[in-house]
């Protein structure tokens, strides 16, 4: 069960298999990608997929923050979830990468996750979120 | 100068409250130091040997007098009284209290400043060329080009744990005078049958394995600029390895996969990015071009200077370079006086600075890379007034790119990953280089010191750079040859066994005497080095 879920959905009961377990079963609905794995070995199953999960080893691994957006940018739309060393400062740019749910190694505050996603009005840049970058605010 | 709108100013005054929330916590001992050290770095505060330094951001190396003035205000304040300018064309403090940062912060967000990326595994302030908009070689003003890449890459949420930290330089002419090629990416906005583009040089770098950027594309139409960005990113952030951080860098990732492999995917992930929507539209930059229009120059602005002042005339022909506009020049102000400390400059300086920038340069100023700070438009007739008033403030060194014009590292004197002192090395070469007449004699001479093999300042870079190692618990100072930073990038080479701290300013004086002898006319050190090698000069240094 994830600790932080931004989903209305029921959470999925199946664990999650390794990447070469989900790529040789056929019948895996959850799977976890390490942090060195390619997300885009992915893409041709997503219609299958009802959970992906992100390893984040250290907080300093920043390659699932990309490996989320590949999935987004895909048209993947179930429960992507980050695992592992995931820090409260850190939970904003996961969700804006397309993030929805977290297992943190070490439970989160809520109030402090709450106000680290409200700092924030605006964004630069698009991303795997609803932001609008506010290029298109000035430019209608 | 760019101008915040409302997007901008909210998005930093959230920074400082961010900001001053976690440093709340923190001095709450709500957070340990291990968790706030990621967050106080991508605000630009480090701890050093001392105190903590707070780095602030000088987006493109340019701001105007009222900023100037914050930055005084805050060595004032918060400091003790002075500043330190740095190669990244920003400015640090060495001595500040952690909880004073918000309340800098807070200042600094007044004046739309900030600390936002000036550490930190993210995409760093981005650099140029300190002469953009007055110099007569660039295609197009490179500043809004560089303030696109700002706020695109400020909190990026893709890339703000990247393998290590991302520099970025953007100029817009030939000559480089922001040692583009040493950056993560290199930009140069380049012209192709009328239509303006960037050519792209990507994984060059200094640090312990220096590499010179190579050419990934010659041409990538501007609509795609930031596309073609964050794909360049997304390759890195990718593959970009984390099991050690000093292998950890683009240029190595780059090297080991080789340039060609690299550009291949790179352009494999852009025709997937640029589906995405990034690239804003060409209101966005006309909005922020209009902010860097050329100044209201007075077209009848007389074109000749009294040079009847001999120590003007000095200063005029070393520091003065030509402007675009007729009757205008760009102004260097040396922040190297014999005896003093690389780029430092003191709250009265930094004030003086700020007051010339607005009575003589349309209020603005610029930040190089060489430490020095620039006036990019005074009129002629003005120069003699503000070469006065310079050197009423000990800012009136004619000595621009001449051996004393050093570039140096903090050091030992503060820095806690250095192995031995830059400040005193630099100081004893000034000293002994003395002689106005002597520097001139010797032309331009770029000498860069590093106090340790993390290159902060830029010794590979230097015609002549020195490294500062730590030998048996004493420090001992390497000597390197030929480099250079400008569009003929090179890497120097290290003339062999070390010295102490005197003895590397005898070798350079070495160094120097055999150029004196070899050289042809016209000759520039780098030029004779390159002419007749390293041997010559291994000889005159060992014997």
């Amino acid at each position: 069960m994830a600790e932080l879920r931004f989903r209305d959905d029921a959470a999925l009961e199946q664990p999650a298999v390794t990447l070469d377990s989900f790529l040789t079963q056929s019948n895996a609905t959850a799977v976890r990608l390490e942090s060195d794995e390619d997300a885009r070995l992915l893409i041709p199953h997503l219609d299958r997929l009802a959970l992906v999960e992100v390893a984040f080893p250290k907080f300093r691994d920043g390659r699932g923050y990309s490996s989320a957006r590949i999935l987004r940018e895909a048209g993947y739309t179930g429960e992507l979830r980050a695992a592992g060393d995931v820090l409260v400062d850190q939970i904003a740019f996961m969700r804006r990468c397309g993030f929805d749910s977290f297992v943190p190694d070490v439970p989160l505050d809520a109030e402090a996750v709450e106000a680290s996603l409200n700092f924030y009005g605006q964004v630069y840049q698009g991303a795997a979120d609803a932001g609008v970058p506010v290029w298109k605010l000035r430019h209608g | 100068m760019y101008k915040y709108d409302q997007y901008d100013q909210a998005i930093v005054d959230a920074r400082v409250a961010e900001f001053g929330d976690q440093v709340r916590r923190r001095l709450a001992g709500d957070m340990t130091e291990d968790q706030f050290k990621p967050l106080r770095l991508m605000n630009g505060l480090y701890l050093q040997l001392h105190a903590y330094m707070l780095r602030v951001a000088i987006p493109y190396g340019t701001l105007d007098s009222r900023q100037m003035r914050m930055l005084a205000h805050i060595a004032r304040k918060y400091d003790r009284d002075y500043g330190h300018f740095t190669t990244r064309q920003n400015i640090q403090y060495n001595w500040i209290k952690l909880e004073d940062s918000p309340a800098i912060l807070a200042d600094l967000a007044t004046v739309e400043m900030h600390a936002i990326q000036t550490s930190g595994n993210c995409i760093r302030n981005i650099s140029s060329d300190q002469y953009a908009g007055a110099a007569a070689d660039e295609v197009a003003d490179p500043r809004p080009w560089a303030e696109l890449l700002r706020q695109w890459s400020t909190f990026h949420p893709e890339f703000s744990y990247l393998p290590r930290k991302f520099k970025i330089a953007v100029i817009a002419s030939d000559e480089d005078r922001a040692a583009m090629k040493l950056h993560d990416i290199g930009i140069q906005l380049v012209e192709r049958d009328g239509k303006l583009g960037a050519a792209f040089y990507v994984g060059g770098g200094m640090g312990r394995t220096p590499m010179v950027a190579p050419l990934i594309k010659d041409f990538v139409p501007i609509e795609d600029y930031l596309s073609y960005t964050e794909a360049c990113l997304r390759v890195y952030n990718r593959y970009g390895r984390r099991d050690n951080i000093y292998k950890a860098r683009i240029k190595i990732l780059i090297h080991e996969l080789g340039a060609a492999e690299y550009a291949r995917q790179v352009e494999e992930e852009f025709a997937h990015v640029k589906t995405l929507g990034i690239d804003p539209p060409a209101a966005e930059l006309e909005r922020i071009s209009a902010f860097f229009a050329p100044p209201a120059y007075d077209a009848g602005a007389p074109d000749s200077v009294d040079r009847s002042d001999p120590d003007f005339a000095v200063w005029l022909d070393q520091n003065v370079k030509v402007h675009k506009q007729p009757g205008y020049a760009i102004v260097n102000i040396s922040l190297k006086p014999v005896g003093g400390i690389p780029g430092d400059a003191s709250s009265a300086q930094i004030d003086v600075m700020a007051d010339l920038a607005e009575r003589y340069s349309f209020d603005e100023l610029r930040v190089t890379h060489a430490q020095n700070i620039v006036l990019p438009h005074v009129a002629k007739r003005d120069l003699y007034a503000m070469w006065q008033a310079l050197t009423e403030a000990d800012l009136a060194a004619a000595n621009l790119d001449l051996i004393s014009d050093i570039i140096a590292c903090p050091g030992l004197d503060y820095c806690s990953l250095a192995n031995a002192r830059s400040i005193p090395v630099a100081q004893k070469i000034a000293q002994r280089f003395a002689d106005l007449d002597r520097q001139r004699t010797l032309g331009e001479l770029k000498l860069k010191i590093s106090g340790c093999i993390n290159a902060c300042g830029h010794h590979h870079a230097g015609h002549i750079g020195i490294l500062g190692v730590d030998r048996k618990g004493t420090e001992n100072y390497q000597l390197l040859l030929g480099g250079s930073g400008a569009e003929d990038t090179s890497l120097g080479k290290i003339t062999g066994p070390g010295f102490d701290e005197d003895g590397v300013v005898d070798a350079i004086e070495r160094v120097t005497d055999k150029y004196l002898e070899l050289r042809d006319t016209g000759e520039r050190f780098l030029d004779t080095y390159r002419r007749v090698g390293f041997d010559p000069f291994k000889e005159a240094i060992y014997g």
